[in-house]
């Protein structure tokens, strides 16, 4: 009964301290490179056709700056970044404190995003139909608020099993492989609220 | 050598038998199933299917153009075949098979268990399988210009405002776009595991300057993938928003723009080549090393050099379109990032040159595939550099020398190596070894017929013969040629007849391989053959690039040498 292969190695082979990457971190970071580049083609789609739309509403006429969306937005970052601290350090209760508080901040930017774009149908008549301007803004931000409603159901999916007593200090780890999605959700906020809102208009 | 022992004793790593389950069961087994070596062994025989099923577009084709003013097919038809040609051959056989030699070897040869998600492999299979399925149903169910039972006809690069609802009316584009975005998915999926197992799994000892090469190439190729499959997904999204919601993208009645989509498609489409050439590098990097009997030259050469194809590989795109009027710096560009691309080529080839240089060769099915290859693939290359000169490619974009150059690559490098890699491994897949014989008879027949057909259309595309032409008047001076590419078109197929009976008659009949029939190096031949489920009984312990080297000749071990 040996290992394969049964030849000594060289005596200091370095092997006693064999430590690897966790393979979720590794996952969830090629999903991210890998949804990047679907947001850097939208993003350029976007950019290329800024001011070719043919016929009105023009940007600088409908669009608002989402201030107050922005701030709920990114500020999730820091609490679901105080959850992670807090379920490193066994506290379920702030834990999942924190957590039900970025799903409110999240569930705001994703209300916030409903009542602009009711604004936008109903009553400046802008739709995906409309022009291209309709066809790039509610293909780029209706594709980043696809992701935060993923993003969502996931937060929400995890508070339940919080509470429910499922989850525990030893998934930590999965904790924060499951943050590194929402940080990236509200990174990419930063270059879609750039490109469409300061650039764009 | 053939039936050594390895030693892994103490365990009854006989393989499960199947003897008394019923059908029903069997198959159950075979669709629930999470294990990367089984669901590798779906995705080969998923692309091997397609291959015929493409193969035999291709002949039709063929058949149409081997004489003027043919009515072998429709031209309705003729449109469809040469499409679904091109997707199937790209989408269903390139992608599946290479993710099936991932899928089976890269944790065999890591010494992993299985994949890092192995759930998540499973799912990105069936996404592809389904994908398929859904492409093919067109056949069907698409309802099309032409009525019911209209499959995409606008080429596999669907160059916009054809695809737009105006220019293709019905289903046909619809099917061809929601195909293409499932499978995205499934590769998206299948990229992202390989990347965590090969990062996260490997056993005690192995650096990553201590992994096969072939591993290392799945890495960078899957690397790759992430960034190369998503910009089509993203442009099948878009295109399927201005198909069903009215959207503009590529809409040029109101300011959208077709040269965009070109843009998207050959961001993917160039990047694709070398996602599929890449593995072809991988099994030649196992391949030519074990029948030469030397390690190969230049291993850190071999991985930056397969590094530095993939960034190359992220600017050459837009050398497809040349002719679509883009400004002189943006052509210079573009030529000389393409011709970059000869230099990490060009170290490979020489990297294989000099590996075989003074190594006992041994001219078995495998090594003989990997000697067209390296032959075949330098012409292709050749005939790259040739096209990335923009005013050499104004004169023959789009002719048949376009079509030659590309199937150099595609048939006379890919699939000569995934030939190459089938008789390699069959043996450890199955337990059994494909019959020499007529692996030979493949070989040459597959190799004549490669020759005959493609390099003749290097000589139509000379005398101008456009390509995805349904047919052709008699006194264009093309009669005879085209009459050989057919000629050779049928005797590739009769080789692949040949090679599909083999990988039948084999699994019964072959003679039994043991578990290192190749003499080789690498972890997946110190299991048995076939391995069991849990691959390896204990976990194995490397020290070095060729761990059964190590094993073989404990006087002389590999580590020694190796920095």
């Amino acid at each position: 009964m040996s290992a394969i292969p049964v030849s000594p190695g060289p005596v200091s082979a370095g092997v006693d301290r064999w430590e690897l990457p966790s393979r979720g971190r590794v996952g969830m970071l090629s999903l991210i490179i890998g949804e990047s580049a679907i947001f850097t083609i939208f993003v350029v789609a976007y950019v290329f056709y800024i001011g070719k739309s043919l016929t009105p509403p023009y940007p600088a006429q409908v669009l608002e700056i989402p201030f107050f969306n922005t701030v709920c937005l990114l500020s999730s970052s820091i609490t679901i970044w105080l959850a992670e601290r807090a379920i490193e350090r066994a506290k379920m209760g702030l834990f999942a404190a924190w957590w039900a508080v970025t799903i409110a901040l999240g569930g705001i930017f994703i209300g916030g995003t409903a009542i602009e774009w009711h604004k936008l149908i109903y009553v400046d008549g802008l739709t995906i139909h409309t022009n291209l301007f309709g066809t790039t803004f509610y293909s780029l931000v209706g594709l980043h608020a696809t992701h935060v409603v993923v993003g969502l159901i996931g937060l929400l999916l995890i508070l339940i099993f919080t509470l429910t007593g499922h989850v525990r200090e030893k998934h930590s780890e999965r904790i924060q492989v499951f943050a590194l999605y929402w940080h990236f959700v509200d990174a990419v906020w930063v270059v879609v609220f750039t490109v469409v809102y300061i650039v764009g208009r | 050598m053939a039936d050594q022992t390895l030693p892994i004793a103490g365990v009854d790593v006989t393989p499960r038998r199947r003897s008394t389950a019923l059908l029903l069961e069997w198959l159950h087994g075979w669709v629930v199933t999470v294990d990367h070596k089984r669901l590798g062994i779906l995705y080969m025989v998923y692309g091997i299917f397609f291959l015929l099923v493409a193969g035999v577009e291709a002949l039709a084709i063929r058949i149409q153009l081997a004489w003027p003013g043919m009515h072998f097919l429709s031209p309705e038809t003729y449109n469809e075949f040469f499409t679904m040609h091109g997707t199937t051959m790209v989408f269903l056989v390139g992608m599946t098979i290479i993710f099936g030699f991932g899928n089976y070897l890269v944790p065999l040869m890591i010494g992993a268990r299985d994949m890092a998600f192995p759930r998540l492999n499973a799912f990105s299979f069936w996404l592809t399988a389904f994908g398929g399925l859904l492409l093919y149903y067109s056949f069907i169910g698409g309802f099309g210009l032409y009525g019911m039972g209209a499959a995409p006809d606008t080429m596999w690069w669907a160059y916009s405002p054809l695809t737009e609802k105006a220019f293709s009316p019905g289903h046909a584009v619809d099917y061809w776009a929601l195909s293409l975005i499932v499978m995205g998915f499934g590769t998206l999926g299948t990229a992202i595991n390989i990347i965590a197992t090969v990062l996260s799994l490997r056993c005690k000892g192995m650096s990553l300057m201590r992994m096969p090469l072939f591993v290392w190439l799945m890495l960078v190729v899957s690397g790759l993938t992430l960034v190369t499959i998503t910009p089509l997904t993203a442009a099948q999204i878009m295109l399927t928003i201005d198909r069903y919601l009215g959207g503009h993208f590529f809409d040029t009645q109101a300011g959208g723009s077709a040269v965009v989509w070109a843009h998207f498609f050959w961001i993917f489409g160039h990047p694709e080549v070398y996602v599929l050439v890449l593995p072809a590098f991988a099994i030649a990097n196992e391949i030519i090393p074990v029948f030469s009997r030397k390690a190969i030259f230049g291993y850190p050469a071999m991985v930056a050099a397969s590094v530095g194809i993939a960034f190359v590989s992220l600017g050459v795109w837009a050398h497809h379109m040349f002719t679509i009027g883009m400004t002189s710096v943006g052509n210079t560009f573009f030529v000389l990032s393409t011709m970059l691309v000869g230099i990490p080529t060009g170290i490979k080839i020489f990297n294989w040159l000099a590996t075989l240089w003074g190594g006992k060769i041994r001219f078995a099915p495998p090594m003989l595939f990997c000697m067209g290859f390296l032959f075949q693939f330098l012409i292709a290359g050749l005939t790259g550099i040739m096209l990335s000169v923009a005013p050499w490619d104004w004169q023959l974009h789009n002719s048949y020398f376009v079509i030659a150059h590309f199937h150099y690559v595609l048939v006379g490098a890919i699939v000569f190596n995934i030939f190459a890699g089938i008789y390699y491994w069959y043996p450890k897949v199955t337990g059994r070894m494909l019959s020499d014989k007529l692996g030979k008879w493949h070989f040459w027949l597959f190799l004549i017929g490669f020759h005959v057909t493609f390099d003749t259309m290097h000589f139509v595309g000379f005398l101008g013969m456009p390509r995805s032409i349904y047919t052709y008047e008699p006194d264009r001076g093309w009669n005879g040629l085209n009459f050989w590419i057919s000629v050779g078109g049928m005797i590739q197929g009769i080789a692949v007849l040949i090679f599909a009976w083999n990988l039948v008659h084999s699994y019964f009949k072959g003679r039994k391989a043991g578990n290192d029939p190749w003499d080789a190096w690498t972890l997946e031949w110190a299991v048995p053959s076939p391995p069991p489920v849990f691959n390896f009984a204990a976990d194995p312990v490397v020290h070095s690039r060729r761990p059964l080297w190590d094993l073989k000749h404990p006087d002389d071990p590999d580590w020694k040498y190796e920095a």
